[in-house]
């Protein structure tokens, strides 16, 4: 038997809550947000259920869920939202505290965000061909659209080309501090 | 020289608990003019107000400070109090210890302090007191009722029936109202047109009711038991007197538009009766879509065929002006304008989205296909039916956040009707709670359910039409997944909301609307059907959304509060009103400019001058209309004009007694 | 005037290369002048802001610094409807806090006001001057052809940011196109996510996102779609075979980009428009409109 205990004090739930400027009571539990997501059938929970986890204070329930790493950011939720429940902040917020404590329920998401910022970091723009390469290598899925690759290099749409910023150190230095102060948030 | 008597209240615990009233007493005691001083555990009980009159007698008092609650709880307790003694009701003030300190406050010690300081700038105040004298308005016997829906209806005929005269306005060719256009009521089932009707036969035919259709509000002025209305009549273009109502003259009008009362779902011709059972029974030309009176074409046929020669092409609009004592108003409500606000549900596009009226229209037997539900679209027999609760109401984001009230009872009624009168149907009905709060109603949701309706707990997304489905996204918020519902029609049940046109109405009568439009009651607990402006009250969905039976109850209140009004003669007016020393006044009207009740006019009078007689103006004030506000008292530049009760030289004792 | 800021984002090379050469076509053909920010650097895209937020900021920040000194009294015009979106959270964030904008200069080391508006190319072409430049530019109509024209979610969304109105259906895109001469078809999916990176990295859960498109289109009348974002156009068009052999449909339906229908239109050939690039092939469709409209010289 799962015990609600009403937890009062500064807690995760209210953190996140806080970042993102939400007034968690707001949310009346409709589930217009979770009719509305084009993501909501591969969730292992609704987002309804993710602001009902935070009022119950059970953060760390959502940290832990995929769900969060599911979400496109379409802001659909948020727009059809009767009382303008800032969801897709809640996730984003939930997510900044999973990457804290190194845990992210869906690895392949990670991944690939991971590989897309450590190419901005090198070259200051994103570089498809080696974000594809490194993410098919390092999640697992070797052969992931490699189908389609004769065609993209027959018609020169992926080629050996590295585009980068000539500025890039000064756009290393900027991720590198902005990183920072996102550790410190 | 004052002999001021200061009585304050223990309220139980209520003051007493939070600050020491002895001390208060105490030190009321040494203040100037304070002849006697004590305290009494609830002043406002028999005992207490026996006190009062106790200590009147023998200290010889000429004036009284209660130190207790809100003036607003007991002023007028202790105001009646002091009729039966030689001190005048107005020689009275109440110093608010208990709202404005003993419950705001934590600190016993500062809130005594206070407590005294209060007491204190009271006793000032009350040592410029000067006897005030109310003065007696005539009561004009008549009442206006303002929309002729059930409301109006039934709270003219509770007026007509107590012996005063009534005239009930409406402003469409009908009465009747939104419940003529229902097809049952909840709980009972009743026919609603059934119901109805007896009661708009019964009203037009009342001895004591002058039903005027067409018909509205053109100006208002003047005061409770005297108002001066003009009403408009519109012009009907035919003569009531001539017609009998054969109805020959809608089967030969060419023209044709959107029939209002079928809620688009068919069209009328231009002259027509609204529904077969309309009241008066005799039909009007709407003069927009009438060929000739709009000039489009030459036409006439009504009056060619009119067998009483009954039409009348040259009727005008009548400006009628009376005298009323009270006015009710009873103008109803309209449903929200949903297409431009949800474009997720279609936004209008899709003609087998309809709202919970024209679902009423559709399968009530006068309505446009005779009582058959039968899709707009195709006329088809629909199998899978959703029904969305909540459609602009409890939505923020859509502008209105409160409850509609009679949804959920009425969605039970389109879905247990649904089932019922199509065999095999399947309904869905998507809630996100379901409010059941009248006689029987909760009894009536679950005979709904056990008809078969299914109830899914979730919003509704979206709804868009694929392969000649409509497909309602909503989740089901029990089981935690979203679902997908494929209708042959959905039935929105929209919010009630205020009709947009009223707001004129009560900026003419000086009565407020709340944020949404809705009419403001005087208090929401104990005065729900009287309004900040005496003599003009309220009945029905004019102030908030309600069915039926809170309608009726709430008209019935609202005559029986007009009955009281009439069962005088005269009534008692404030006597807390602005008064004008005319040696004073200079005539800047400054005054007459300011006052929002246009209380005050100029006036010219005869004044005795050194020199002989001369011609000058002053500001003369309307007891009846003055509503004691003192915006008046604060532009006069001379002090001519003060507000009796509250007077300049009153308040600055007050200030002075707190600050010096 | 005609003349804007470019922002073009990183997949104007790649994936977007189509999307390229036919708003090249199209600016040269309207004297749209499109002066791209120097050494712009990548907006960041929804990798950033799944990271931090103030990476999110830092990365957009940097290129409004850029446009500000170096093409200064300029709008922005972005054709890709994420970088889009980034560029005006950051410029919304920064106008919003004095607080916000001196963190994004402390961390970026740039100083930026953002002062500039962001705008779509859609917003661009809009304009009454825009609008004008493109209906005379004109020279043949793909009369007969059925699109449903696809927005995406971030051109619109979020509503507080973007101030879009209609989040639901919007009509810009169609007034747009039908310059072209193809007809509009009223759908029901113009503003429904096309699932984004996760098309690559949720494959799974993302796919059926693109199916529900094409079938909303499909159901709807449509014989193409018409895209107004690289990372959608993509999504649409790479996925389109897959879906018909792993879910068992059977759409044909090419995935265009807008400017690619105006670009034609204005006399562009398939080739410079890129046709033969398309991962579902896109040739047909058109040359058989043009045929038939008898408009193909």
């Amino acid at each position: 038997m799962a015990q609600l205990q009403f937890d009062n004090s500064a807690s995760l739930a209210e953190k996140i809550a806080a970042d993102a400027g939400v007034t968690l009571s707001d949310c009346y539990q409709c589930g217009k947000c979770s009719a509305g997501c084009p993501m909501s059938a591969s969730m292992d929970i609704q987002p309804r259920q993710a602001v009902r986890l935070l009022q119950l204070g059970m953060a760390d329930e959502l940290v832990r869920s995929r769900m969060i790493w599911l979400c496109a950011s379409c802001h659909m939720c948020v727009d059809r939202c009767p009382n303008d429940v800032d969801l897709p902040a809640l996730i984003e917020n939930a997510r900044y505290e999973a990457q804290r404590i190194k845990l992210c329920a869906v690895p392949e998401v990670g991944k690939f965000n991971d590989i897309f910022m450590e190419n901005v970091k090198n070259f200051g723009k994103s570089q498809e061909v080696i974000l594809e390469g490194a993410y098919n290598l390092l999640s697992g899925n070797l052969l992931q659209d490699m189908g389609s690759v004769p065609h993209m290099l027959r018609h020169g749409i992926v080629g050996p080309e590295i585009r980068t910023v000539r500025e890039r150190e000064h756009v290393r230095r900027m991720l590198t501090a902005a990183e920072k102060e996102d550790e410190g948030c | 020289m004052s002999r001021t008597g200061v009585f304050v209240c223990h309220c139980g615990s209520n003051i007493a608990g939070a600050l020491d009233v002895e001390r208060v007493a105490e030190a009321a005691g040494k203040l100037p003019g304070v002849r006697y001083a004590a305290t009494y555990k609830y002043m406002c009980s028999e005992q207490g107000q026996q006190l009062v009159r106790d200590a009147i007698a023998e200290h010889g008092l000429d004036r009284i400070v209660i130190a207790s609650c809100s003036p607003r709880m007991h002023e007028n307790t202790f105001r009646k109090l002091l009729k039966d003694t030689p001190v005048n009701p107005y020689m009275l003030e109440i110093a608010n210890i208990r709202e404005q300190c003993a419950w705001v406050h934590t600190d016993r010690e500062q809130a005594t302090e206070k407590a005294i300081d209060l007491v204190r700038m009271a006793v000032a105040k009350v040592s410029k007191n000067k006897p005030l004298h109310s003065s007696f308005i005539p009561v004009h016997k008549k009442a206006l009722v303002i929309g002729a829906g059930i409301a109006g209806i039934q709270a003219a005929l509770d007026i007509a029936d107590a012996g005063y005269e009534v005239t009930l306005l409406e402003k469409e060719s009908s009465i009747g109202g939104h419940m003529v256009m229902l097809d049952k009521t909840f709980p009972t089932l009743d026919c609603s047109a059934c119901i109805s009707t007896p009661k708009m036969s019964e009203v037009a035919a009342h001895p004591n009711v002058t039903l005027m259709t067409g018909s509205t509000v053109e100006s208002v002025g003047g005061y409770v038991g005297n108002f001066d209305v003009t009403i408009r009549q519109k012009a009907k273009y035919v003569n009531h007197d001539l017609c009998t109502g054969c109805g020959l003259c809608e089967t030969k009008c060419p023209a044709k538009v959107t029939s209002e009362f079928n809620q688009q779902l068919c069209t009328r011709t231009a002259i027509f009766r609204p529904f077969p059972q309309a009241v008066p029974a005799k039909p009007v030309i709407d003069p927009d879509s009438c060929r000739k009176l709009s000039g489009k074409a030459r036409c006439g046929v009504c009056q060619a065929v009119c067998p009483l020669g009954a039409i009348d092409f040259e009727d005008k609009d009548k400006l009628i002006t009376d005298t009323y004592g009270a006015i009710v108003v009873a103008t109803g409500y309209e449903l929200v304008d949903w297409a431009p606000l949800y474009p997720e549900y279609g936004g209008g596009k899709y003609p087998d989205v309809i709202t919970g009226l024209q679902y009423e229209r559709l399968v009530n037997a006068s309505g446009p296909t005779e009582g058959k539900i039968l899709r707009p679209s195709d006329k088809s027999v629909p199998k899978e039916i959703v029904i969305v609760k909540c459609v602009g109401s409890r939505d923020k984001k859509k502008g209105r956040a409160y409850c509609s009230r009679a949804c959920c009872m009425y969605s039970a009624k389109h879905a247990h009707q649904i089932l019922d009168k199509i065999p095999d149907a399947c309904v869905t009905v998507f809630y996100m709670d379901v409010r059941t709060p009248g006689k029987n109603y909760e009894e009536f949701y679950d005979r709904a359910r056990e008809d078969g309706a299914r109830y899914v707990r979730g919003r509704v997304a979206k709804i868009f039409r694929e392969n000649g489905k409509l497909i309602c996204r909503g989740e089901d918020t029990l089981l935690g997944r979203s679902v997908e519902v494929p209708a042959d029609m959905v039935i929105l049940e929209t919010a009630m909301t205020p009709a947009p046109e009223i707001r004129e109405l009560c900026a003419r009568l000086s009565i407020s609307t709340d944020e949404y439009g809705w009419v403001q009651e005087a208090h929401p607990k104990l005065r729900p059907v009287e309004t900040q402006t005496a003599g003009v009250y309220l009945a029905g969905t004019c102030q908030g959304p309600k069915d039926i039976p809170d309608t009726v109850a709430q008209a019935g209140a609202a005559a029986a509060k007009v009955c009281i009004l009439f069962s005088k003669n005269e009534i008692e007016g404030s006597p807390m009103i602005s008064a004008v020393d005319e040696n004073k006044c200079c005539g800047c009207s400054a005054c007459v400019r300011v006052c929002p009740y246009r209380a005050v006019t100029l006036e010219e009078i005869d004044s005795r001058e050194i020199n002989g007689t001369v011609k000058r103006h002053v500001a003369r004030v309307n007891a009846g209309l003055c509503q004691g506000c003192g915006a008046c008292a604060a532009a006069c530049r001379t002090g001519a004009i003060d507000l009796l009760g509250f007077t300049n030289a009153q308040i600055l004792k007050e200030v002075d007694a707190l600050c010096l | 005037m005609l003349r804007y800021a470019y922002y073009p984002g990183c997949s104007m090379d790649t994936t977007g290369v189509t999307y390229r050469m036919s708003i090249e076509y199209l600016a040269r053909k309207i004297g749209l002048e499109l002066m791209e920010i120097p050494d712009w650097n990548c907006c960041g895209a929804s990798s950033a802001h799944a990271k931090g937020k103030w990476q999110a900021l830092a990365l957009p920040a940097r290129n409004l610094a850029i446009a500000e000194k170096r093409l200064p009294g300029l709008d922005i015009c972005v054709p890709c409807a994420a970088c889009y979106a980034r560029l005006l959270a950051a410029t919304a964030a920064i106008r919003e806090s004095d607080e916000t904008r001196a963190r994004i200069e402390e961390i970026t080391g740039v100083t930026v006001k953002a002062g500039a508006e962001i705008l779509t190319l859609m917003d661009v072409l809009g304009t009454d001057e825009g609008f004008a430049a493109c209906a005379a530019a004109v020279e043949r109509k793909l009369t007969g052809l059925k699109v449903a024209c696809y927005y995406g979610c971030l051109t619109s969304r979020p509503r507080a940011i973007t101030g879009v109105q209609n989040i639901e259906s919007p009509e810009l895109m169609e007034k747009i196109v039908s310059l072209s001469g193809v007809e509009c078809v009223d759908w029901d999916f113009k503003t429904e996510c096309c699932g984004g990176s996760h098309q690559v990295d949720a494959p799974a859960a993302a796919r059926p996102l693109v199916e529900r498109i094409f079938r909303n289109a499909k159901a709807n009348g449509a014989q193409a779609i018409v895209t107004a974002c690289p990372m959608c156009h993509l999504n649409l068009d790479m996925r389109e075979e897959e879906i018909n052999r792993k879910m068992g449909t059977a759409y044909d339906i090419p995935v265009y980009q807008f400017t690619q229908l105006l670009a034609v239109a204005m006399g562009a050939s398939a080739k410079e428009v890129g046709l033969q690039k398309h991962f579902y092939p896109a040739f047909k469709r058109l040359d058989r409109t043009l045929r038939k409209a008898g408009t193909l010289q």
